[in-house]
């Protein structure tokens, strides 16, 4: 049973979604979708925990030996993104339950569910697996379902955000298998520790470029990178209150993950950041990425989008991190994932929490809700603060290892950028503050307190930004040691 | 009780008396008996640890906490030093008569949300006495962000459009003083040194010299916006919108003392004043202070608010104290450890008069206390023991710290600062004693206020009066204060 985990790691959810068409009835659907969600969360702490003591696992699906089989392989980068998607899906599946909002349209529960399920088994798939066309199909399985998710927003916008994000993402996705093509035609293999190994046998060549450019262009688009941003804001603003949590923390996590095994694994640091000097695209986009999110952050009157473009401009730390090609601007990049995935999270489970109340996301109409679902507010206060960096929170600790990464490298006026975008991220998240606690609200509305199913899950993310902000050796520990083995020969 | 359980204790009585008064406390507004008695039991408690400690830093001990690691070499931790004592022995003690004044002044105030009030003002101290026994640069920070967070509900308290936009001032430029300079300056340490606690002598002795050492002591003093050190001081008479005992504890005691506390203490622990002086690093700081002295001096006499006034006077005074340390001698650093007590005493006593005038006869401008003696003896009486103690006139408590710091300048050969304090102690009698003089003796026929006693309520003229022998007191007995000042340095 042990050994069958990586499998059913991804087996679990993809079959309970087939199950769930089965089933049919509202809330039994989203019981099983929870229990399911629960299943994988405890599956990927075993495989952690295997990880941790024992070493790299490789799972060889079927019992086909690589390279000609599947090989799963999961190191201590794959465990720790496994844990991040399992545990945000965890955490928001049960989001609400017992209340059928106004975000899942009525009599379509339980197809909401299957695709919820498949979303969650692509992206353990990619995170999962050792083989790059496997990454592809997994890819596409996340791919279409985020589409269906989001479509099923209540405005009508939803069906065109979810269009455009469907091209986009299907130029991204068609990318990504060019580059696995090109590298396939280089290197006669698709397991990616074989390619690690032919790869550098064809350094000179030019398909090995090309199929370098396709792969991060590809990535890029779903990772969102600026300026191939552009699908993200709507898709997040319009998607489903759950949906937006679900997606904003966990799908451009994994897609970083791609990002960083491509790089680091696949093509090696040395040869990405020494030869082809990649880091001098990457950090000028990372820092633009920071700015202009921010910046055009401040000027959002809808909380979700203004929390969309936020994660542009954390996109950006995530990849500055990485463009460092060192081991504390690396973990820096890492540690953001995970510390990210929890305050976003917990960020737009306020927003939905709200939506339930109010039935609205215009930070206008949000005017004084600080005094009548004070929780709620609070949630939102401690989230924004972590998304500033305010020591105590997890966003200072992601800050302080890429500040010193910055400093360690004498590139002092980075170092400064990071500073100074930190403080827009005070002047958006305050702004919103003061309406939710200074503006009168509206005196005949009657606003109650989001119901406990909603709390709960919102506090646990948030109390997570609070705990891991001071208790780091769980999540600083491992990133530094997956940035430790990733870097391997560059220092 | 061992020394360390006393640190513990003493730290955590404010947070847990944030916490009982918040239980304890009404929602509605109004006076509340039970949770006023919880304020002031946390209050004796907090001073009552305190005052436990300074036995065995006086007998030359410096005991210890060490709580858990944040980031590896990194751990929140304090350990008791004489200048921190000496913080702590003044931000926990004048709680108690501050809180006994809140009684008599929000209520007569008929001020609203007044458990939020005391439940804030509680986590202050708890920050505040965070700060004060600090062992390394992090916990300093971590703290010192949480104090700005804290009394950022109590600047804002009215609510109104004025407070709010007090309050996005207040917020504005001490997160961005701290978060863009602050922080960078510690991680720059961190990153040289590779250590961030506090060493007698110094930690950056050795790592850096030259035009570096000028730039990291730039950013940990501009850095340091609560020391209010021109041109970062505009939060401070913007904060002067918050409820009088929020500027008498906090704006004249705990904020701004945390903040030229900060500096004394890294220009002392950090730097090291035999290394400062040896490199002459620091003189750009005395001059800077000079002008900050001698400008917000001037401006205060243009200002006919009274609370405004005092304002500009802090931020002339706090430059006493950043010129102390900026001196770098033995003797100046004693004279600005001594200021922070001595001005503590006085302004705090100054700002109680202003709320009991404010409560009393609802006066705010200085034009319009004319005469205002007759009717408030008491009040005006401490006003004019308090100013006596501001200006630095023996036999009050501020002639001791201006002693020390003439002394300090002269030992440092600076004779322009002994000029700059001798002026500055000009201008202080021209902007305090003025409204003394007006409030006794202005001729009787032109007086608009009506004859016959009224004063503000019994808590805050006893409060005032407490703290205005406090002033006499602290001329007679010193002792213990220097003795304690004395040994600054020795970790």
């Amino acid at each position: 049973m042990i050994e069958q985990l990586p499998a059913l790691q991804v087996v679990l959810p993809l079959f309970s979604a087939l199950l769930c068409l089965l089933i049919r009835n509202k809330t039994a659907s989203r019981l099983f979708a929870v229990a399911v969600s629960w299943g994988c969360l405890a599956i990927a702490l075993i495989l952690l925990q295997t990880v941790q003591e024992s070493g790299i696992i490789s799972y060889h699906l079927g019992g086909w030996f690589p390279p000609l089989g599947i090989e799963y392989r999961i190191d201590l980068l794959n465990a720790y993104v496994l844990i991040i998607v399992a545990m945000i899906s965890a955490v928001v599946l049960p989001f609400g339950f017992g209340h059928w909002g106004l975000s899942i349209p009525e009599g379509r529960e339980y197809l909401f569910y299957c695709a919820f399920l498949l979303c969650i088994s692509g992206l353990l798939g990619i995170t999962i697996t050792g083989d790059v066309f496997n990454v592809f199909v997994f890819l596409e399985i996340t791919s279409l379902s985020s589409y269906a998710l989001i479509a099923m927003g209540r405005s009508r916008r939803a069906l065109r955000a979810a269009f455009t994000y469907l091209v986009m993402g299907t130029v991204g996705g068609t990318f990504i298998l060019i580059g696995i093509g090109m590298m396939y035609l280089e290197t006669g293999t698709l397991n990616m520790v074989d390619i690690a190994n032919r790869l550098p046998l064809a350094y000179g060549s030019r398909t090995v470029l090309v199929a370098f450019a396709f792969l991060t262009v590809g990535v890029g688009i779903k990772l969102a990178v600026f300026p191939l941003h552009h699908w993200l804001p709507n898709a997040y603003c319009y998607a489903p209150a759950a949906v937006s949590a679900f997606l904003a923390a966990t799908a451009t996590k994994v897609s970083y993950y791609v990002l960083v095994r491509v790089i680091f694994t696949l093509f090696g640091a040395a040869y990405i950041f020494e030869t082809l000097r990649f880091h001098v695209l990457l950090i000028p986009l990372s820092l633009l990425a920071m700015f202009v999110g921010s910046a055009v952050a401040i000027y959002q009157t809808n909380i979700k989008r203004l929390l969309a473009y936020s994660s542009i401009a954390q996109i950006g730390y995530m990849t500055l991190g990485l463009s460092f090609a060192s081991i504390n601007g690396l973990t820096g990049g890492l540690v953001h994932l995970f510390n990210h995935a929890l305050m976003k999270g917990g960020l737009f489970l306020v927003a939905a929490s709200v939506m339930h109340s109010i039935a609205s996301n215009e930070i206008d109409d949000m005017r004084g809700l600080g005094r009548k679902m004070p929780f709620t507010m609070a949630a939102f206060v401690l989230g924004g603060l972590s998304l500033i960096g305010v020591p105590g929170t997890v966003g200072f600790i992601s800050k302080w290892y890429l500040i010193v990464a910055a400093l360690e490298k004498g590139w002092y006026p980075i170092a400064v950028l990071i500073l100074l975008s930190s403080f827009l991220a005070v002047i958006y998240v305050w702004r919103a503050v003061e309406i939710f606690f200074f503006r009168e609200p509206d005196a005949e509305t009657v606003i109650k307190e989001a119901p406990l199913s909603m709390l709960i899950p919102t506090w646990i993310l948030i109390g997570g930004t609070l705990f891991f902000g001071l208790q780091t050796g769980w999540t600083a520990g491992v990133a530094s040691s997956v940035a430790d083995s990733l870097l391997g020969g560059l220092p | 009780m061992t020394p360390d359980q006393l640190i513990a204790l003493s730290i955590l009585s404010p947070a847990i008396g944030a916490l009982a008064i918040a239980v304890i406390g009404r929602n509605d507004d109004g006076g509340h008996t039970p949770r006023d008695i919880m304020t002031i039991v946390a209050t004796l408690f907090t001073f009552g640890f305190v005052v436990q400690l300074v036995g065995p830093v006086m007998a030359g001990d410096r005991p210890e906490l060490s709580l858990f690691e944040i980031l590896p070499g990194l751990a929140i931790a304090f350990k008791v030093e004489p200048l921190g004592m000496l913080f702590a022995l003044v931000a926990s003690g004048l709680w108690i008569p501050t809180s006994i004044y809140s009684f008599g002044y929000m209520r007569g105030h008929h001020e609203h949300h007044q458990t939020r009030f005391f439940v804030c003002f509680a986590i202050a101290i708890f920050a505040a006495l965070g700060i004060a026994f600090a062992r390394n640069l992090l916990t300093l920070f971590l703290f010192y962000e949480l104090l700005t967070f804290s009394t950022y509900p109590l600047v804002t308290h009215a609510g109104s459009e004025k407070a709010v936009k007090a309050g996005r001032s207040y917020l504005g430029i001490l997160v961005f003083t701290s978060v863009s300079f602050l922080l960078l300056a510690i991680v720059w340490t961190w990153q040289t040194t590779g250590t961030l606690e506090f060493r007698p002598g110094g930690i950056v002795d050795g790592h850096l010299e030259g035009t570096p050492v000028f730039l990291l002591l730039a950013l940990f003093v501009f850095g340091t916006g609560k020391a209010a050190l021109m041109p970062f001081h505009r939060w401070l008479p913007a904060a002067m919108v918050a409820p009088t005992p929020v500027s008498a504890l906090l704006h004249a005691v705990a904020v701004v003392k945390a903040g030229v506390f900060t500096i004394l203490k890294v220009i002392v622990y950090v730097f090291g004043i035999d290394f400062l002086t040896d490199g002459n690093y620091a003189l750009w700081l005395c001059y800077a202070a000079g002008f900050t002295l001698i400008s917000a001096s001037l401006v205060a006499l243009t200002k006919d608010n009274l609370k405004a006034r005092l304002a500009y006077s802090t931020i002339s005074q706090l430059s006493y104290i950043v010129l102390g340390a900026a001196l770098a001698t033995k003797t100046s650093v004693l004279g600005g450890g001594m200021h922070i007590v001595m001005h503590a005493m006085g302004k705090i006593t100054l700002f109680f008069c202003a709320g009991a005038i404010m409560v009393a006869s609802h006066k705010t401008e200085i034009s319009d206390m004319k005469g205002i003696g007759r009717q408030m003896p008491f009040t005006m009486f401490a006003f004019f023991i308090a100013s006596l103690s501001i200006i630095g006139l023996p036999p009050l408590g501020g002639a001791w710290s201006k002693w020390y710091l003439v002394l300090g300048a002269l030992e440092a050969g600076q004779l322009v600062m002994v000029g700059v304090l001798v002026v500055s102690s000009l201008l202080n009698i021209a902007y305090l004693l003025p409204i003394v003089v007006n409030a006794f003796f202005y001729p009787a026929a032109e007086v608009q206020i009506g004859d016959g006693i009224k004063e503000a309520p019994i808590a805050c003229v006893a409060s005032l009066l407490v703290t205005a022998s406090g002033c006499l007191i602290l001329f007679l007995y010193p002792g213990f204060f220097l003795d304690l000042a004395q040994m600054i340095g020795e970790f």
